[in-house]
C-alpha cells in the first residue's frame, strides 16, 4: 500500500502552465506565452478585442488534431477507448505523485461504473482508491479537507447529477477557500464524472451541471471530447493547483483513437481547433462536437466552409482562440448540450457580444437543448438535444 | 469586566512565598511546573467507552496560563462587541465569551500538529492556536493586515502553520472537511488527530452522520466535538433535537459528555479522546457550555432565554471565575496579581485594537488576487471594463 509521501518537493514541481515544461507538447508553450503578452500590452488598450491586434502578427497555430496525426511518423502511438485514456492519465499521475488519490462510489473494487478506475485499486491499494458510501456531500467535503493539507484527491461523481448534493461543498469550500483564507490554502482537487444526455437514462440522470457550476468563483471547468484531450486534460487537471471540474460525457466513453505514447498534457484554458474554415465559427464542446462534425460534412457538400472549435475550457473561456476565429469569419454559431436558459452557451454568447461585437456580421446564434427535463421516450429525447440537421439549417440561415 | 465575585478566604493568603509570582504578564510566567491533581466538579458521562478519570494532572503554570488565555479571549470578545457597535466591524460577528474553557482546555491537551476546524464562532479558537490579537482585529475590521488579508472576515479565520483550518460560515459544512483532514493525517501517517468542532444546531445536519459513518468505517483519527451551548441561534435544544444527548448520537461511535465550562475537564477529555482516536477511530465529545452573547451581534440573546438564566450561569459556571478560585485556593496567585494581570490583558487588547484601527484597507487590486493559484495570466476587468483592471499573475 503505497501511501508514502515524497514530501513537499513533489508537489511544488507540478506546474501545468510552465512554458519550459519538458513534456512533449505540440502547441502548448507558444499558446501559454500569449497570455502573458496580452497582460502587458493591454494596459494601454481599452478593450480585449483591440489587445488581440498586437498579437495578430503571430501565426495561428493549426489545429491540434491535424498536428497530432502528422506526428505518426515519429512514434507509433497506441489506440484506445476514451475511458481507457482517462484511466491511463489517472494511473500515470498516481504513479508520478503519491499524493494523488481517488474517491468515489464503487471506484475501487468494482472498478468504476464506467470503468475509468478499473484496476487501480488492485495496483494502489484501498487507501489510495477509496470506495465511499453514498454520501456525495460528505466525501466531496472530505476530499476538499484533505486537499487543504496537500493531498490531491480526484473525486468521482458516479453521474455528475449526483454532485448537486455536494453543491455546498463545491461552491463554498472548494471554490472559495483559497480566497477567503487569503491564499493560505490551495485546493488541488479534481472533480470528474459523466454527465450529459445519454440513451434514455431519464431526466435525473441526464443533467448538464456545467451550467450550474459556471458562476462559482475560484474553480475551473473543462470538458473532454476525444481520447487525446481526455487523457491530456485529466493529467493537467490533477497537476493544477486549482480545483478543476472535468466534465465527461456518458456517450463518449467508447470512442476510439490513437494517442501518443509519450507523456503529454493539454492546456486547461485552451480551446481546440477541430476544423479550420472561413465562413462561420461553430463553437461547441463535448458530445455536440460530433453532431457538429457530422453537420460539417453535409455543409461542406453544400459548399460551406465552417470553422469548428471545441472550446474545451468552459471556465474560463478561451477568448483568444475564439476571438481570432470570429475576426476571421464574422459569424458565430454555438452548439451546446446545456439548456437554453443560463447555460454555457448563454454565457458564451454574452462574452462574444461584449468583446467582439465589432467583428460580427450577424447576431450570435446559440443552439441548445430544450428547457425541459429530459424525457425517457427515445423520440422525445432526440428532440431535446440539438441534431445535425438543425445545425445545418442554422448555418445556412446565418450565412445568407 | 467587573468580575468581583471572589471566594472569601483568598485575601489572607498574601505570603512572601508567592512574591516570586508577582511578575508582569509579558515575562513567561515562571511558576511551578510540579504536578497538582485537581478533581473535576462534574463527572464524565460516557457512551460505548470508559470515562477518563476525574483527577486531572495539571500544574500551577498551566492553571495560570488558562486564566491568562481565557481572560485575553474574554477581553477580545468584549472589545469586538464594542467595535461592532461602533460599526467598525460589519456583517456577522459571532462571539465566544462563556465558551473560552473549550479553546484553552483543548490546546492544553494537543500539539500544533493536531488539526482543529470549527464553525463561524472562531475568534477564540484562532487565538488559542497562536493567532495574534492584532491579526484578529485587523481581519474583523477588514484590513489588509488581517489573517486572511481582509477577504475572509469574522467567519473565516485560518492559520495554516498552526493547523487551524478555520472558520466556516455554513453550518455543518466543516464536518466533512474535518474528516478529510483526519483522512490526510492517516494517509500521511502523521500520528496526529483532528478536532472537528460543531454546534448543537449543526448536530442535526445529515452531513454529520455521513461523515461519522465514513470516519468510523475508515478508522479516521477524527474527534468530533459538539459545542453544546444549548441554543441553535434562537432555538433551544429541546425544540430542535429529538435526542439532545449529542454524545450518544453517534450510535456505534463512542461518546463522552464533558462539562465544557471547566477547562481542566476539557483538557482531560481531549487528552483521552486523542489517545482513543489514534488507536480506535472517531469519538464524539459533547461539551456542555454556554454563550453569554446572543448567536451573533444582531441577536440580543434575550428573546429566547431569560436574563436570569444568563446571569445565573455567569455566577455559577463562569470558566474564568472557576480558574480564579482555583488559583486563589491553591495559593498560586493573589487576588491583586490576578487583577493586575487582567489590567495588563486589557491594555494588550486595547493596544491591538488601536494598532488594527491604524492598519490599511486592502487596495483594489486585491479584489482579484488569490482567486486561482498562479492565476494563469488571465485579464480581469471591473464592471465598467475601463478603470478597475488587473492582470492575474
Amino acid at each position: 500500500m503505497s501511501s508514502i509521501i515524497h514530501g513537499a518537493g513533489a508537489a511544488t514541481a507540478l506546474s501545468t502552465f510552465n512554458p519550459v515544461d519538458s513534456k512533449k507538447l505540440t502547441n502548448l508553450s507558444v499558446r501559454s506565452q500569449r497570455y502573458i503578452v496580452a497582460g502587458s500590452e493591454a494596459s494601454k488598450k481599452k478593450s480585449f478585442g483591440s489587445a488581440l491586434t498586437v498579437r495578430h502578427s503571430q501565426k495561428l497555430i493549426p489545429n491540434a488534431v491535424a498536428t497530432k496525426e502528422a506526428d505518426t511518423s515519429t512514434s507509433t502511438g497506441h489506440e484506445l477507448l476514451l475511458f481507457e485514456a482517462l484511466q491511463e492519465g489517472l494511473e500515470e499521475e498516481m504513479d508520478r505523485d503519491a499524493n494523488v488519490c481517488v474517491m468515489g462510489e464503487d471506484v475501487g473494487h468494482y472498478g468504476g461504473s464506467y470503468k475509468v478506475t478499473k484496476g487501480l485499486a488492485d495496483k494502489f491499494g484501498d487507501l489510495r482508491v477509496l470506495d465511499t458510501p453514498i454520501c456525495e456531500n460528505a466525501f466531496t467535503g472530505m476530499a476538499i479537507g484533505a486537499a487543504m493539507t496537500g493531498l490531491r484527491p480526484v473525486i468521482e461523481g458516479m453521474n455528475m447529477g449526483f454532485l448537486l448534493l455536494a453543491f455546498n461543498q463545491i461552491s463554498n469550500n472548494c471554490g472559495m477557500l483559497h480566497y477567503t483564507s487569503g491564499g493560505q490554502f490551495t485546493i488541488p482537487v479534481v472533480i470528474r464524472g459523466p454527465g450529459g444526455v445519454g440513451r434514455q437514462l431519464g431526466a435525473e440522470h441526464s443533467q448538464r451541471l456545467e451550467s450550474y457550476f459556471q458562476s462559482i468563483p475560484g474553480i475551473q471547468m473543462v470538458a473532454c471530447s476525444t481520447p487525446y484531450n481526455a487523457k491530456g486534460l485529466m493529467k493537467a487537471a490533477i497537476r493544477s493547483e486549482n480545483p478543476v471540474i472535468l466534465f465527461e460525457h456518458v456517450l463518449l466513453y467508447n470512442l476510439k483513437e490513437k494517442i501518443p505514447d509519450e507523456d503529454y498534457i493539454c492546456n486547461l484554458e485552451e480551446a481546440e481547433m477541430v476544423r479550420p474554415g472561413e465562413h462561420i465559427t461553430i463553437l461547441t464542446y463535448s458530445r455536440m462536437r460530433y453532431h457538429v462534425m457530422q453537420a460539417a460534412k453535409t455543409l461542406v457538400n453544400k459548399g460551406y466552409d465552417p470553422e469548428v472549435i471545441d472550446i474545451r475550457s468552459l471556465k474560463p473561456f478561451d477568448l483568444h482562440t475564439i476571438g481570432n476565429s470570429v475576426k476571421k469569419t464574422h459569424r458565430v454559431l454555438i452548439v451546446e448540450e446545456c439548456m437554453r436558459t443560463g447555460g454555457i452557451g448563454a454565457s458564451l454568447t454574452a462574452a462574444i457580444n461584449e468583446n467582439f461585437h465589432d467583428y460580427l456580421d450577424a447576431p450570435v446564434m446559440c443552439l441548445s437543448s430544450q428547457d425541459v427535463p429530459t424525457p425517457y421516450a427515445g423520440t422525445l429525447e432526440e428532440w431535446t438535444v440539438v441534431q445535425p440537421a438543425q445545425i445545418v439549417t442554422a448555418v445556412e440561415q446565418l450565412c445568407q | 469586566m467587573a468580575l468581583s465575585r471572589l471566594s472569601s478566604r483568598s485575601n489572607t493568603f498574601l505570603k512572601p512565598a508567592i512574591t516570586a509570582l508577582h511578575s508582569p504578564i509579558r515575562r513567561h510566567v515562571s511558576t511551578d511546573t510540579s504536578p497538582i491533581t485537581i478533581e473535576t466538579a462534574v463527572p464524565f458521562t460516557s457512551h460505548l467507552c470508559e470515562s477518563p478519570s476525574r483527577s486531572v494532572e495539571t500544574s500551577s503554570e498551566e492553571i495560570l496560563a488558562f486564566f491568562r488565555d481565557m481572560a485575553q479571549m474574554r477581553r477580545m470578545e468584549i472589545a469586538a462587541d464594542s467595535l461592532y457597535k461602533a460599526k467598525l466591524i460589519r456583517g456577522f460577528c459571532h462571539l465566544y465569551d462563556g465558551q473560552e474553557a473549550l479553546a484553552v482546555g483543548m490546546e492544553a491537551a494537543i500539539t500544533k500538529k493536531d488539526a482543529i476546524i470549527t464553525s463561524y464562532r472562531d475568534h477564540c479558537t484562532f487565538i488559542g492556536r497562536g493567532g495574534k490579537l492584532v491579526d484578529a482585529f485587523s481581519e474583523l475590521m477588514g484590513r489588509k493586515t488581517g489573517c486572511s488579508h481582509g477577504k475572509g472576515g469574522s467567519m473565516h479565520f485560518y492559520k495554516k502553520d498552526a493547523s487551524f483550518y478555520g472558520g466556516h460560515g455554513i453550518v455543518g459544512a466543516q464536518i466533512p472537511l474535518g474528516c478529510g483532514l483526519a483522512f490526510a493525517q492517516k494517509y500521511n501517517k502523521d500520528e496526529a488527530v483532528t478536532f472537528v468542532l460543531y454546534g448543537d444546531g449543526a448536530a442535526n445536519q445529515g452531513q454529520l452522520f455521513e461523515a461519522l459513518n465514513i470516519a468510523a468505517l475508515w478508522d479516521l483519527p477524527a474527534i468530533l466535538v459538539c459545542e453544546n451551548n444549548h441554543y441553535g441561534m434562537g432555538t433551544a435544544t429541546w425544540r430542535s433535537a429529538k435526542s439532545p444527548a449529542y454524545f450518544k448520537r453517534g450510535d456505534y461511535v463512542p461518546g463522552l459528555k464533558v462539562d465544557g465550562m471547566d477547562a481542566l475537564a476539557v483538557k482531560q477529555a481531549c487528552k483521552f479522546a486523542k489517545e482513543h482516536a489514534l488507536k480506535n477511530g472517531p469519538i464524539i465529545l459533547e461539551m456542555d457550555t454556554y454563550r453569554y452573547h446572543g448567536h451573533s451581534m444582531s441577536d440580543p440573546g434575550s428573546t429566547y432565554r431569560t436574563r436570569d438564566e444568563i446571569s445565573g450561569v455567569r455566577q455559577v459556571r463562569d470558566p474564568i471565575e472557576r480558574v480564579r478560585k482555583l488559583l486563589l485556593s491553591h495559593d498560586i496567585a493573589t487576588e491583586k496579581e490576578l487583577k493586575d494581570m487582567e489590567k495588563e490583558i486589557r491594555k494588550e487588547v486595547d493596544d491591538a485594537v488601536a494598532q488594527a484601527k491604524e492598519s490599511p484597507v486592502p487596495d483594489s487590486s486585491e479584489l482579484f488576487t488569490n482567486m486561482y493559484v498562479k492565476d494563469c495570466g488571465v485579464e480581469s476587468f471591473g464592471a465598467d471594463r475601463k478603470d478597475l483592471k488587473v492582470t492575474l499573475p
